[in-house]
């Protein structure tokens, strides 16, 4: 049984200008499942979400959302998605239940809906004792609980998150991923952007990743450190310049220099670093880890996500 | 031609019909800052009672609409009405509008929910109107129960005035959309202030030189100030509908510019 | 070592770094709106008073111009110590980048009110030269008005930059100071007109406020026709509540800035 993909792009483009912030890209986003969007700050991440969101035209390619296309029926769409927004954008002149009944009515929601539905999110999103206070002094974690517990006021059929932990603490974090695991238990269908590898892990079945506009690999993230990553990795730490790879480069498939650290790639990273020793290296320090979607990236574009 | 066909004719996606989200959201904010609503009335009372009272031995009587003698305060008062008007609307419709499309993001908001654009536009006109409409309510209660207007047709000064605060908060919004920084606001100010203090607000006309009599004339406050003064006197003229005529044209041209800029705007 | 003189002067020094490249927007609130106000009521509404004994005998543009000197002063003080003083707490937080050199935060708070009365000296005298030029002065005991005018500022100035050294959220608490204070004193408190045109139960509040004090003080420099024991009083008050105003936000600037 084939079932209609909610988000369906095909050489998806957008243009500011000369500059070309996604360059045809292809993506399709199935019911229930969590997608991610891999990728550093620049990638073309937020100018997709935007276009998804249907409040940027697009430039150039094809998209259907849930079916329609934005530029013709945006309000329809959007009357069915929930979006979370990079930068908080809670209406600070509201108390906190003020936030989610307002926005609600402009759904067309109805008053009496929208207090229910506002009194049943604020305890979703652990805030039900701050309902009636003001939105600017809460934390950076509840305002984000806030504007995830907004989003979902329509009871969207699909979510759009976009960086949702990005500036949180771990703790935070954690209470957040937890939220939205319950959502997608629940069916809703998330879409999330993120340049955290661990978030992208925690919370995507699938994934792609995005680097200058466009497409660079896709798949689960299991999928992508099978395809382009060992099972394994040994970090050997030196002090800044005197990292040299000659005497490790053929202990594991790929090596790679960092400013302070080498990464050997490899089955069996304690068998590397044994071997290491054995050719009197001696680095500051050593870690023998699993793969992760970083190193992914590293491969993919040379690079490092975060900076 | 009604409203309704306008609004049918626009595209789908830049009006869902839902306005009065937006004014609720509004009514909302203002019921929890009420003090700061309440405060508004005051400013021109402060006008009416240090210009209307203190300077009523200075000045004495004074020429007014259609040549009949009338007191300072009573000349005064509805100048200050008109500018009350002037000064809220362009308010609500630069500095307010600005504060939430570049700080606040409250409209990144919205328009992330079924509205659009002119939802967003027509709602907060709205709300400025409404607002305009409770200070003008009051301030003509206040200065007919005191004796200084003679006349029934003072009653007309209401929607008139909705009329003029309509055309600034058009005109206001649509540059708005053109400002970039708060710098620009002192262009605001700077027109708002000689508009409020030269366009025969505290004097008659005649005091200026014929060269600059025409200069005022196209101050817009000029044109309220002279309908104002006209229907609280009870004088009617002919004119009048030349001034009318000047605030549905910017009414008009403000909305049509403002409308399209804020869709080009807010969704880039 | 910094000596303390030194260090507030430090303090004045940043600021004009600033102002330097900012003045274009402070030129319309500090100078143009006194001189569309002198233009429009004293040539304009001018027009329409008859000298006599109210206006000392002079036009109205020549009565009003001492008077239009305090509450400009009042005006450029207001806008001067209100949000540019939380900013300096909350948004550009200029005064903690201060306090973590060897600056105080006494220091940092003398070095503000010092700051706004340069200001207030600078526009102050601008506007008194382009009165001048307009024909308003009444003779060269403009200047000594000039100086009253100042010093009316700073009495206002002072305690309020206190306050709003104790302010916290976005500016709201501003809001009624502009409404209920800067706006009625302005029209009210002799501006325009002799106190005694105003009803009797209203004359005490204007009697408490800075510019009362200060018209009083700044006409009788321009007329230069002094009363000994009132000008002495008036004064007195106008430096009592600057020194109170000093006091207070050297107190309430270490208390914020002190943790």
């Amino acid at each position: 049984m084939s079932v209609d993909p909610l988000v369906l792009a095909e050489g998806l483009t957008k243009r500011f200008g000369d500059f070309e912030a996604v360059a045809g890209i292809d993506i399709e986003v199935r019911k229930g499942e969590a997608f991610g969007f891999l990728g550093p700050n620049g990638a073309g991440k937020s100018s997709t979400m935007r276009m998804v969101a249907c409040v940027s035209p697009r430039s150039g390619g094809e998209l259907r959302v849930l079916g329609m296309d934005p530029t013709v029926e945006g309000p329809k769409i959007r009357a069915r998605l929930g979006v979370v927004p990079q930068q908080d954008n809670l209406d600070n002149e509201l108390t906190v239940r003020q936030n989610l009944q307002v926005y609600g009515r402009y759904f067309g929601l109805s008053r009496k809906h929208v207090r229910d539905k506002a009194a049943e999110l604020l305890e979703f999103a652990q805030l039900a004792d701050r309902a009636d206070d003001e939105v600017e002094p809460l934390s950076g974690g509840m305002k984000r609980r806030l504007t995830i517990a907004r989003s979902l006021v329509n009871d969207p059929e699909l979510l759009l998150l976009d960086e949702p932990t990005t500036g949180l603490d771990p703790q935070a974090r954690h209470l957040l991923w937890d939220r939205l695991f319950r959502l997608k238990q629940q069916g809703v269908t998330l879409i999330v952007t993120t340049h955290y590898m661990d978030e992208a892990e925690q919370l995507c079945d699938r994934l792609v990743v995005m680097d200058k506009g466009r497409i660079a690999a896709e798949g689960s993230p299991s999928q992508l450190i099978d395809r382009y990553s060992t099972k394994e990795v040994l970090e050997l730490r030196f002090p800044p310049g005197e990292q040299d790879p000659e005497p490790v480069r053929d202990l594991g498939e790929r090596v790679e220099v960092l400013p302070d650290r080498v990464l050997v790639y490899t089955t069996d990273g304690e068998a590397a670093l044994a071997a290491a020793h054995t050719r009197g290296v001696t680095p500051v320090s050593s870690l023998v880890r699993r793969s992760t979607l970083e190193d992914v990236f590293l491969r993919l574009t040379g690079r490092t996500l975060v900076d | 031609m009604s409203v309704g066909l306008v609004w049918r004719v626009l595209p789908p996606g830049l009006y869902a019909r839902r306005a009065r989200a937006v004014i609720e959201r509004s009514y909302l904010v203002n019921r929890r800052a009420w003090m700061t609503v309440l405060s508004g009335f005051f400013e021109s009372f402060f006008y009416l009672f240090a210009m209307g009272i203190g300077f009523s031995r200075l000045i004495g009587d004074v020429v007014g609409p259609g040549g009949q003698t009338m007191s300072y305060a009573a000349y005064v008062a509805p100048a200050l009405l008109a500018a009350s008007a002037m000064n809220g609307a362009v308010y609500d419709s630069t500095f307010n509008i600005f504060f939430k499309l570049k700080y606040a993001k409250v409209y990144d908001g919205m328009l992330a929910t079924p509205l659009g654009p002119f939802d967003v536009a027509i709602g907060e006109v709205s709300w400025a109107l409404i607002r305009g409409a409770i200070y003008a309510t009051g301030f003509l209660t206040v200065i007919s129960v005191v004796g200084l207007t003679s006349s029934p047709w003072t009653i007309l000064a209401l929607p008139v005035v909705l009329l003029v605060a309509l055309a600034f908060a058009a005109v206001g919004m649509a540059c708005t959309t053109f400002m970039r920084s708060w710098q620009d606001f002192d262009l605001v100010q700077l027109a708002l202030l000689p508009m409020f203090l030269f366009s025969a607000t505290f004097y008659p006309l005649s005091v200026y030189p014929e060269g600059l009599q025409w200069i005022v004339r196209l101050s817009p406050l000029y044109h309220a100030v002279e309908l104002m003064r006209g229907l609280t006197a009870g004088v009617l003229e002919w004119a009048m509908l030349g001034h009318l005529a000047y605030f549905v044209v910017m009414a008009v041209v403000g909305l049509l510019v403002a409308g399209r800029r804020l869709g080009k705007l807010l969704l880039s | 070592m910094l000596r303390p003189w030194q260090a507030r002067l430090l303090v004045v020094e940043s600021m004009w770094t600033w102002y330097r490249r900012n003045w274009r927007a402070t030129v319309f609130s500090s100078l143009l709106s006194p001189v569309f106000f002198l233009v429009a009521m004293g040539f304009g509404l001018g027009s329409q008073i008859q000298p006599g004994g109210l206006t000392h005998g002079y036009s109205y543009v020549v009565y009003l111009m001492p008077a239009m000197l305090a509450a400009a002063a009042i005006q450029n003080a207001a806008g001067e110590s209100t949000f540019p003083i939380l900013s300096g707490f909350k948004w550009s937080r200029v005064y903690w980048g201060m306090t973590a050199t060897p600056i105080t935060p006494a220091q940092v708070a003398t070095g503000q009110l010092l700051w706004i009365l340069g200001r207030l000296t600078f526009s102050l005298t601008v506007f008194a030269i382009i009165g001048t030029a307009l024909g308003a002065a009444a003779g060269p005991g403009i200047v000594l008005s000039l100086v009253f005018a100042v010093l009316t500022g700073m009495a206002f100035a002072a305690p309020l930059v206190a306050f709003a050294a104790t302010v916290e959220g976005e500016g709201d608490k501003f809001n009624p100071v502009f409404r209920f204070i800067v706006l009625p004193m302005t029209l009210l408190a002799g501006t325009f007109y002799p106190v005694s045109e105003l009803p009797a139960v209203v004359r005490p509040l204007a009697w408490i406020t800075p510019l009362w004090h200060g018209t009083e003080l700044t006409r009788a420099a321009a007329f230069w026709n002094f009363e000994l024991w009132p000008v002495l009083g008036h004064v007195a008050y106008l430096l009592a509540l600057s020194a109170v105003g000093w006091f207070l936000t050297v107190r309430y600037f270490r208390r914020r800035l002190e943790v």
